[in-house]
Parts: structure tokens; C-alpha cells; sequence
């Protein structure tokens, strides 16, 4: 099945979702003629719209990635996501490190260049942002510096 | 002469040692951006929004230092299309064309200099015009009231689709999915929450900045990690770097004309640089016929395209400045930008801070000038940048993302959310579905809104009124015809395919 159809039917799916939950719109007695539901309404039909005419017409499929592509592909989202939680309680240095460092081994697997980019992009930009151009980034976790 | 008064106040406030220096480092910064593989205008501007932001320029600072970016991008961006053959960005792809062919046969150096005075050529023009056009159209913009502005930004969505995308159905689509995550938030005119699914962090809508880098820089990390950076190698030495007079000399008309058609093509609220240097090629290529050799590596079909392109970015302020409805996709992140500082573009931007406008004119005519300059001399350090390997350069764009993104707001629900769209531009890239339509459906869609329901409440629900004045009608018709012409146009306008080794 061409991706495009498969894309067409979770656009349709989330068209038909978003109308509905458009049309559970609070709605005050305020109102003027058009109200906070129509024009969401409208989105969600020109993209059912769209999405039909993708499901008729699909365009041939792109060059997908072999599976191990995209495993990796899977990680980086997760590594990014878990850095995403981990700025805040663990300082700047050591989670940008390790992001960097696993990033750049996914771009180009050698290890020692890896480690190396992790920890020059850490401690560089983090020297970067924190002294020349002022931004308030903690280096440690608190638990480290007490 | 008011043109001149105004330019002497943009002048007298763009001159200062301050600003001056600011648009140097921008020029700097944004011909590195412009020539990293993986990294174009858009991105490089996105991604370094929330920085000034948290810097505390204030607004006119901000505004030279970006449209700094973007002018030096705009330059930067034909050194990777004639060296590596991989476009920046979008509108840089038609210099691959006849770029790439020069390198190779041996006169790279000839290559960079010229496109680099065809971009000064297209972007000095584009400027004049700038001046020139946009206080008239601003004054015709008074006219405009909520049934014209919901027809113009119909306008926009609809060429941008038609333009930008080779399928209409994925681009309308794409217009959609920015609107609708627009619609995400507080409604403006009742107060009452919409779409937020009872999440808190939703309440105030989802940041468009976040959207930006996510699906510009973001996703350009994945297509890295996809392709494992192959392909970002230099495959050209770079001679001796001498001025071609000569080939200066015989593309003369070729910009002139190159600068007019791309101008006019970045004016169309949506069409854009893309346009701009796809109809400056062509127009050149048929001008010179079968005899002109296009394609295999001529003078003229370097000019043209970076004229064009320039030309085209100059022109896309127009509509930006004077109706708030950016030309491409760049110029949807600079609007962004004035967003976030607070300014609202439009025909009073013109008289209530002529400040900001008129000092922006004239940071475009210094950021040109300085960036001619150093690009003729310094092109061989921008061509060594060239060298950062991509595996240190993306894994830093990600972090500068996260950090600038992080400062805006301090909570992780934005930085998750910015994989998200990071994730969704991959997906959208990877299917061919254009991604400005989402960023200008996000950064328009409240516009849109406020101006459907503003008519509305004018005409007491009647909705012929959209279409009841002269400028509406005309809008509504361009707006159909520039969604619905690219169909019937698409046999004669293929676009030219990369060239491949």
C-alpha cells in the first residue's frame, strides 16, 4: 500500500477527530455570528478533503530507510525526548554531553570522534552561551555542587 | 523627496558603531549558516530567534541582526550549491544547476565570485524596490478591511500550495495542519479554552517558535542520522580566487532582467524566492535558446538564479512588512520574529514606527554592501567552514535548538514538543509534503480567524460580504487561480531535476 494512502488515512482520521472535538467547543453567550466552533470546523473539512483526494491519488511511495535506519531513527527520538526531561534536573553539561555524543555516533559510527564531539559541544557551548552571551544555564545537577 | 528623509532616519539610526557591528556579525553568521550542508536560511533563522530573544536586543537591534542572517544566508547558500551540489535550501537548487558544472570543469573560484555580485546585483535591486513599492502598498493596505485581509491570507495559502508543492491535495493539508494547531489554545474573542484536551500546557497554544525549529533544524537531524552525513564531503578543490570581470561584464542583463522577475515573484504573498529563481532560470534559459548551453555549466545560468533568489528575498518583505503575509518560507520565520518582539507588520507599522521600518531598509543596504565585501575576499574561509564534519555540526544545531527553546520557556513540555514537530517534519519531508504551509498556518491562523469572524460580525452573518468589495474579488480570484493553474501549468513548468554525478 502506497504511504501516501496510509498517510491520507491518519490525516483523515485526525481531520475527523478534530472536527468532533470542535464541534464539543465551550461556546459563551458572548457570541458573535461565526463563533469559536466554525472556523476549526472548516480546517477539519478541507483536510478531510485533502486527505480523501490522497487516499484516491497517492503519489508513488519516497525511498523509505532500510529497518536499521530507522531503529536508529527510533533512538535519536527517545535520546532527544529523555533530554528533553533530563535539562532541567541534571544541569546542562553531562545530559548535553551524552545527547551530543550518541547523536554524532548515529551520524558517523566512530566512537572516539563521538566522545570527543559529545564533550567539546558540551563544555563548548555551554562556555558559549553562559559567559558570552549571558544566558542563566546550570552546569551540575544541584546534588553534585551541594 | 520623503524617500530620501526616510532613509537618512533609517540611515541615522542603522550607522550607529552599535548596529553597524551587529550586522557584520549577522552578515558573518549568516553566509556560515547559509553555506553549512543541512543548515539554510530558514533553520539558521530559526534556531537563533530564541537567542536574541533571550539576549534582550531590543527591537531594532534584533531586527538588524537577523535580517542580517538572512540576507548573508540568502548569500551563503550558493557556496554548498556550487561546491558540494547540495542546495541550502529550496531556492538555492536552481544554482546547482550550472554551479556544479563550473566547479568541476575547474572554475569553482570564477563560479562563487560571480553568483556572489549576481546576489549583490538581485538583493541592491530588490531593496530599491522594497523602498520604492511597500510605503505605496501600505497606503493601499488601509483599505483593507476583514473580508479583503481573510481573501488575502486565502491568497497566500493557496499560491504558497500551488508553488510549493508538486501535489495540491498534500499541501492543503499541510495548510491545515498549521491551522489547526492554531486553533490549539485560548480562543481569543470568547476566553474559553479549545482543543486543549484539559492539558495545562496547551492553554496558551503551542509557541510557534517551537514549530519552527522543530520542523526546520529538527528534522533536518534525522535526515542526517538517516543518511549517516554521507554525501556532505567536499568533492571540489578550490583554485586561486580572481574577480571574472569578463563573465561580470556579459551576464549584465541577465541580472537586471533575473532581479526584475524575481522581484516581482517574491511580491506574491506565498510564491517566494523558490519561484523567483526557478522563473529567473528559465526566462534566461529560453532567452539564450539551444545555442546557450544551460545546464552545462554557463556564466548566465549562475547569475540568473542568484539574482533571482536574492531579488526574490528582497521582494518578499513587501508583503511582510506591509500586510503581515510573508512571501516564503524565510520570511514566515522573520515574521515570527517581529512577532515575538512585539511588532505587528502592517500598514501602520509604516507611520507608527517608522523607526523599525525605514531602519531595517537601511540595514539591508549596509548588510548588502558588507556582505559583497566579505564575500569576495573571504569566500576560501567560508569554504573551509564547508569542512565541519556533520557529525559535530548537527549534533550542535540540536543542542543550540534545545538551549534556545529551553530559555524561551523553561519547561520540558516545549523542548518534547519540539522533537515532536522534529518527528513530524521528517515524516512530512520524507512524503513530499511541503512544511511552510505549517508554519504560516500556525503563525496565520489566529489572523485568519479574527478576520472571518470580524467580517462576519460586520455583516451580521451574511457571507457574501467576503467577496463584496473589488479588492476581495480580486484576491479570491488570484487566490483560485494560483491554486488551480499550477495543475494545468505543471506539463510545461517541470521543474529541472539535480544534476547527478
Amino acid at each position: 500500500m502506497p504511504s501516501d494512502r496510509i498517510f491520507g488515512l491518519v490525516a483523515l482520521m485526525t481531520a475527523l477527530a478534530f472536527i468532533a472535538s470542535a464541534t464539543q467547543i465551550q461556546t459563551s453567550f458572548l457570541s458573535d455570528p461565526v463563533g469559536p466552533k466554525m472556523f476549526p470546523i472548516l480546517i477539519g473539512v478541507v483536510a478531510v478533503i485533502g486527505s480523501l483526494s490522497l487516499i484516491l491519488r497517492p503519489d508513488p511511495n519516497p525511498d523509505w530507510p532500510a529497518m536499521r535506519s530507522f531503529m536508529a531513527l527510533l533512538v535519536a527520538v527517545v535520546v532527544l525526548i529523555g533530554y528533553a526531561f533530563a535539562l532541567k534536573p541534571f544541569g546542562f553539561l553531562i545530559p548535553t554531553a551524552i545527547t551530543a555524543g550518541i547523536l554524532s555516533y548515529q551520524i558517523s559510527p566512530k566512537i572516539n570522534a563521538a566522545m570527543m564531539s559529545g564533550l567539546g559541544l558540551s563544555v563548548g557551548l555551554f562556555g558559549l552561551f553562559k559567559f558570552a552571551l549571558g544566558l542563566g544555564l546550570v552546569a551540575f545537577p544541584r546534588f553534585l555542587t551541594g | 523627496m520623503e524617500i530620501i528623509d526616510n532613509l537618512a532616519l533609517g540611515f541615522s539610526i542603522a550607522l550607529s558603531p552599535y548596529t553597524l557591528m551587529l550586522a557584520v556579525i549577522g552578515c558573518f553568521l549568516g553566509t556560515i549558516i547559509g553555506a553549512l550542508p543541512g543548515l539554510g536560511p530558514s533553520n539558521g533563522v530559526a534556531i537563533l530567534i530564541p537567542l536574541t530573544f533571550t539576549l534582550g536586543l531590543d527591537a531594532t537591534s534584533a531586527l538588524v541582526l537577523m535580517t542580517s542572517v538572512y540576507y548573508g544566508a540568502m548569500y551563503g547558500g550558493r557556496i554548498s550549491s556550487i561546491l558540494l551540489n547540495i542546495p541550502g535550501d529550496e531556492p538555492a537548487l536552481m544554482t546547482t544547476l550550472d554551479g556544479y558544472p563550473m566547479a568541476k570543469a575547474g572554475r569553482g573560484g570564477d563560479a562563487l565570485v560571480l553568483s556572489g555580485v549576481a546576489s549583490f546585483v538581485g538583493a541592491f535591486l530588490a531593496t530599491i524596490g522594497l523602498m520604492l513599492l511597500a510605503p505605496m502598498l501600505a497606503r493601499v493596505a488601509y483599505l483593507f478591511g476583514p473580508a479583503e485581509y481573510f481573501a488575502l491570507y486565502m491568497l497566500a495559502f493557496c499560491t504558497l500550495g500551488g508553488m510549493a508543492s508538486n501535489n495540491q491535495a498534500k499541501a492543503a493539508i499541510a495548510s491545515c495542519i498549521g491551522l489547526g494547531i492554531a486553533m490549539i489554545g485560548v480562543d481569543n474573542s470568547s476566553g474559553l479554552p479549545r482543543l486543549t484536551g484539559g492539558n495545562l500546557h496547551l492553554m496558551d497554544g503551542v509557541d510557534f517558535l517551537v514549530a519552527i525549529v522543530g520542523l526546520f533544524a529538527i528534522s533536518e537531524v534525522f535526515f542526517f542520522i538517516e543518511s549517516h552525513g554521507k554525501g556532505s564531503s567536499i568533492g571540489i578543490k578550490l583554485e586561486k580566487v580572481t574577480i571574472p570581470w569578463k563573465d561580470i561584464y556579459e551576464t549584465k542583463w541577465t541580472m537586471l532582467r533575473a532581479s526584475g522577475i524575481g522581484f516581482i515573484a517574491g511580491i506574491l504573498p506565498g510564491a517566494g524566492a523558490s519561484l523567483g529563481s526557478f522563473l529567473a532560470y528559465m526566462s534566461e534559459k529560453s532567452i539564450a535558446g539551444e545555442k546557450g548551453g544551460f545546464g552545462t555549466g554557463v556564466p548566465k545560468g549562475v547569475a540568473a538564479p542568484e539574482a533571482g533568489n536574492n531579488a526574490a528575498a528582497g521582494g518578499a518583505l513587501v508583503p511582510m512588512l506591509t500586510l503581515g503575509v510573508p512571501g516564503s518560507g524565510t520570511t514566515a520565520v522573520l515574521l515570527a520574529l517581529l512577532m515575538t518582539l512585539n511588532i505587528t507588520p502592517g500598514p501602520t507599522l509604516f507611520t507608527d514606527r517608522p523607526e523599525v521600518v525605514w531602519g531595517l531598509i537601511a540595514s539591508l543596504l549596509i548588510a548588502n554592501v558588507v556582505l559583497l565585501l566579505m564575500n569576495v575576499p573571504m569566500v576560501k574561509i567560508f569554504v573551509r567552514i564547508l569542512q565541519v564534519p556533520a557529525w559535530i555540526l548537527l549534533p550542535g544545531v540540536t543542542m543550540v535548538s534545545f538551549v534556545g527553546i529551553y530559555s524561551l520557556s523553561g519547561s520540558y513540555f516545549d523542548l518534547v514538543l519540539m522533537v515532536g514537530f522534529g518527528a513530524l517534519g521528517y515524516v512530512l519531508r520524507k512524503l513530499d509534503i511541503p512544511t511552510v504551509p505549517v508554519i504560516l498556518g500556525i503563525l496565520l491562523g489566529g489572523h485568519m480567524e479574527d478576520a472571518l469572524r470580524r467580517a462576519m460580525v460586520l455583516s451580521d452573518g451574511d457571507v457574501a460580504y467576503l467577496v463584496s468589495s473589488p479588492i476581495a474579488i480580486v484576491l479570491w480570484v488570484a487566490a483560485i487561480l494560483g491554486f488551480v493553474a499550477p495543475m494545468m501549468l505543471r506539463k510545461f513548468l517541470e521543474k529541472p531535476q539535480r544534476v547527478t554525478d
